[in-house]
């Protein structure tokens, strides 16, 4: 009995033709209205640099007996975002997380290969010095119980040997902020606890706290999936305005949100890095079977 | 360069210099430390103690002969009445505290209509749990005192005793009740809503969902809370001295058998250690020692117990 | 198969009514018998605080001539006597009571702490049940312990022949002290605070402190900056707890605080923590034969009745403080 061929499935590009910019969702105030048009959304245009920064060579991790990345060698430039992309539970968190040696948390793992930070081997540096450097937003938004002001400031505080007064530090919150595309809407309740904002400020706000502590690398962990497409759609725009000061690196299970902001794009599967290429090459024409499968939605 | 990095100049300590511990992080882990490690010494020392000087002067003569009022500590006998007291009064009390218990925690987990009366009875409760035992040991005499409770006591010339067996079970109940109450409760409120929902679509009702359902699976929690209370009444000493008489054997109201010990005076382990410590009137201290040991092991085959308890059930039961 | 096992129209709900009635009915029954009993202590220690007024809190006059008179004007069958100045028993109470919370609450904290977060798993495993054992530790065990080793060891060797002369005309020091009265008191109580403590760190939601570590914030600073902070009513309510348990504590008290109503005076130096004293439960337990005496039974009431107030009031605010714990979804 033959098997049945999948149906052909749709690209994602080729028949997509770049629509004309949808209108301004922004009202006069500066703040979006709930309830504005998400309009189709494009892909950005490349940044003008791209200054390597981390380097990953052949990364094996395994959980115990389990290996979960297995020999992942890939490059992170600032001015490119890299997208991690692949079906769950394949390795691209745990990727994530040995870029800032999160995996050290988690007992029984168990690291070979190499990442180097600007040419140093980062197991060779302190953990927390690296953490500031390399700096990781989570799925579910996780400001502390604190005040708006407090949580971006904390990092600020917690790194200087002497804790710094508030003015001082207030300059840079509201920088931070502002490059979180967050300032406009807390500028007036900076002391307001922070768990009083919503899903997708308090999101922009772990960003801008992440931002505050002034890192080379930024890492983000499905941040959108938590949150509602407007919010989704202000954090892709602040991911891609982002790209040229911070390289960053961001996981996602949702391939169009790939397609939308990422400049380069790895796909892995089962703990391997099945292909890597720029956005445009792997949406295109992938050069691997599989990539081609996972990207016209034939599993996921 | 951005703005954040210009602000942050002077802030920051360039990445790679500055320890990432502070001298303040690094005494605070060193207290850390410290506190953990003393605390463990001081228990093990408590311990290890009172079992050396237990096993210093416990033989089996004490163990099995009672008290005789005497000069020397050779004279004076063991303490097997008030070991029996303990065992005693630990029973009574657990025998009204438990049934009383669960069903107060049924009512609060399952019922708890009007929630005016829940709210009280839960502050009660709470109340009773932080309540010193002398306090209720008063209490406790003069209710025992009333000319109505004398049939549990004993009565001599129209005045009631209000000391006995009944009277300081009565108290001592009070004194484990809380644990039965917290711990069933906690074991109801974690069995999961579905449970219940699946019991009441098959057409069973409340009352015969908690018995047959709810109970038994929050069983090791009502057995925990037992052992708890159980643990805090043998231990009590206040009640003990005011309500139980503190005759160093058992005296019995009368001659009917079991009943009349009970409405008669004795002691318990707790009662004699405190009679026969330097600062009471028996002052033996070798006879003391042997008590206490025996009490601590007693304390220590309850927390065990409890231990055991607690890690059977959580391999036991696991709720999806 | 029974009789529940089918729900008869009709039959069943009223199953369910009478259980929830009799029920109901118990724990009515049971909270009235509690508030009573507040009533009734109230009610038997009134004489005592009628006739002394507030100066019953006050100082005045030589409590043990005082305690004599009020039994024998009741044993004697005369006409009673209430005079009775508390103000030795309750500042004995506040001293012994603050001196071991105050103790008590960082070590507390920082083995709390430890058990939490930093100790290795043989050494967290050792700590936990030897907190759960040290609580259910009997208090006359705690007093027998004391007796024979604190109080020997202040007397032989921390207090000096010249001190003890020195007070010889009023009191007398034998190590029976403030000290070892605080001393042990603090290791009665630690394990509630720890216990407490240690529950309440535990809820702290893990994603909080994951994302501390992860902006490079070291593990010390992150467990105390984000997770001991978040959990402040937890700390209030241990405290609460365990100072509620040193005020009511009575046997080991009375066995190694020296039993004589006198208030220690901060002025005398360092003999200050060798003076003996008597806090107010030990007094009861220490004048239990002259509950006959009826202007007696009602002193001690009175001061059954402080201590009744005084910690049902700290349980009641001890409860409460864990409410807001529940705003941030962390259940202790």
């Amino acid at each position: 009995m033959e098997l049945r061929k999948p149906p052909p499935v749709r690209r994602l590009t080729g028949i997509w033709t770049p629509p004309t910019p949808a209108p301004p969702a922004t009202n006069g105030n500066g703040h979006h209205p709930v309830a504005s048009f998400v309009g189709p959304a494009q892909r950005a245009a490349p940044s003008s640099i791209a200054i390597d920064r981390m380097q990953v060579e052949e990364l094996s991790v395994n959980y115990g007996e389990k290996p979960a990345v297995k020999s992942v060698s890939l490059p992170i430039r600032q001015g490119e975002v890299l997208a991690l992309i692949g079906p769950s539970g394949c390795g691209k968190t745990t990727l994530l997380r040995s870029l800032n040696r999160l995996t050290e948390l988690t007992r029984g793992a168990s690291l070979s290969g190499r990442i180097t930070l600007d040419g140093v081997d980062i197991a060779s540096m302190e953990a927390t010095s690296l953490r500031r450097r390399v700096t990781m937003v989570f799925q579910q938004p996780n400001p502390f119980p604190m005040s708006v002001f407090d949580n971006v400031a904390y990092v600020l505080r917690e790194q200087a040997s002497r804790r710094p007064r508030r003015a001082v530090v207030r300059g840079a919150v509201n920088d931070a902020l502002a490059r979180a595309g967050l300032l406009d809407e807390v500028a007036d309740n900076l002391d307001h606890p922070a768990l009083r904002l919503s899903g997708g400020q308090q999101q922009r706000l772990c960003i801008a706290r992440a931002l505050a502590a002034d890192p080379e690398v930024l890492l983000l962990d499905e941040p959108c999936s938590a949150l509602d497409p407007v919010s989704t759609r202000l954090i892709e725009e602040l991911i891609i305005k982002l790209r040229e000061d911070v390289a960053i690196v961001i996981v996602t299970h949702n391939l169009q949100q790939a397609y939308r902001v990422a400049d380069y794009v790895a796909f892995m599967y089962l703990g391997e890095l099945v292909e890597y290429g720029s956005a445009h090459k792997l949406f295109g024409t992938p050069s691997q079977q599989r990539t081609r499968d996972y990207v016209g939605g034939a599993f996921g | 360069m951005s703005a954040v990095r210009a602000a942050t100049a002077g802030v920051r300590p360039r990445a790679g210099t500055g320890s990432a511990y502070r001298l303040t992080d690094r005494i605070g882990l060193g207290l850390a430390w410290l506190f953990g490690l003393l605390f463990c010494a001081i228990a093990v020392a408590i311990v290890i103690y009172f079992l050396i000087e237990g096993i210093r002067f416990l033989r089996p003569s004490v163990l099995f002969t009672n008290p005789v009022p005497g000069v020397s500590e050779s004279q004076t006998g063991g303490f097997l009445d008030p070991m029996l007291g303990t065992f005693i009064v630990g029973a009574m009390a657990m025998a009204i505290a438990v049934p009383l218990g669960v069903a107060i925690a049924v009512w609060l987990s399952e019922f708890g209509r009007p929630t005016a009366l829940a709210r009280v009875a839960e502050s009660a409760i709470e109340m009773l749990a932080g309540e010193p035992a002398v306090v209720l040991a008063l209490f406790g005499l003069t209710l025992f005192e009333l000319h109505a409770l004398g049939f549990l006591s004993q009565v001599s010339n129209g005045v009631v005793l209000g000391q006995s067996f009944f009277a300081a079970a009565a108290l001592l109940s009070l004194v484990g009740l809380p644990m039965v109450v917290a711990n069933t409760r906690e074991g109801l409120q974690a069995i999961p809503s579905h449970v219940r929902e699946a019991s009441y679509a098959l057409g069973k009702t409340k009352i015969a969902t908690t018995r047959r359902v709810l109970l038994p699976a929050a069983r090791p929690s009502v057995i925990t809370g037992t052992m708890l209370g159980l643990g805090r009444v043998i231990g009590d000493t206040a009640i003990v001295l005011l309500l139980l008489g503190g005759t160093l054997n058992f005296q019995s109201a009368n001659s009917v058998p079991v009943l009349g010990l009970l409405r008669g005076t004795g002691d318990t382990l707790t009662g004699y250690i405190y009679y026969n410590a330097p600062t009471g009137d028996g002052n033996q201290p070798d006879k003391a020692y042997a008590a206490a040991f025996v009490l601590m092991l007693m304390v220590l085959a309850l927390n065990l117990g409890v231990d055991l308890v607690v890690s059977r059930s959580r391999k036991a039961v696991r709720w999806n | 198969m029974d009789e529940d096992d089918f729900l008869e129209p009709g039959q069943g709900m009223s199953q369910d009514q009478r259980a929830e009635l009799g029920l109901g009915a118990l724990v009515f029954v049971v909270v009235g018998l509690l508030l009573a009993m507040l009533a009734f202590v109230v009610h038997e220690a009134w004489p005592s605080f009628a006739h002394n007024g507030i100066a019953w809190f006050g100082p005045g006059g030589s409590l043990d001539q005082q305690i004599q008179a009020i039994i024998n004007s009741g044993q004697l069958k005369e006409a009673p006597v209430y005079t009775f100045h508390a103000w030795a028993l309750i500042w004995s109470t506040i001293l012994i009571t603050v001196g071991a919370v105050a103790i008590a609450f960082p070590a507390s904290l920082f083995i709390a702490v430890f058990i939490v977060e930093f100790a290795p798993p043989w050494l967290r495993g050792t700590l936990e049940p030897v907190v759960r054992l040290l609580a259910s530790v009997p208090s006359v065990i705690y007093g027998l312990a004391g007796v024979l080793v604190i109080v020997p060891f202040i007397g032989n060797h921390l207090i000096t022949q010249s001190q003890k002369a020195s007070v010889t005309p009023i009191i007398q020091l034998s190590g029976a002290s403030l000290l070892a009265a605080v001393l042990i008191l603090t290791v009665m109580i630690a394990p509630i605070m720890i216990a407490v403590f240690v529950d309440g760190l535990r809820a702290v939601p893990r994603g909080w402190l994951e994302g501390s570590l992860a902006l490079g914030v070291n593990q010390w600073r992150t467990f105390w900056k984000v997770g001991v902070r978040t959990v402040r009513p937890v700390l209030v309510a241990g405290t609460v707890l365990a100072t509620a348990r040193a005020m009511g504590e009575a046997i080991m008290l009375s066995m190694v605080s020296g039993s004589v109503p006198f208030a220690p005076n901060p002025v005398d130096g360092l003999i200050f923590f060798f003076e003996p004293s008597q806090p107010l439960a030990a007094t009861i337990i220490h004048n239990t034969e002259a509950l006959n005496s009826p202007p007696m039974k009602a002193t001690l009431y009175a001061i059954g009745a402080v201590l009744l107030f005084s910690s049902a009031m700290l349980s009641l605010i001890g409860w409460t403080a864990k409410q807001p714990m529940r705003r941030y979804g962390v259940i202790a």
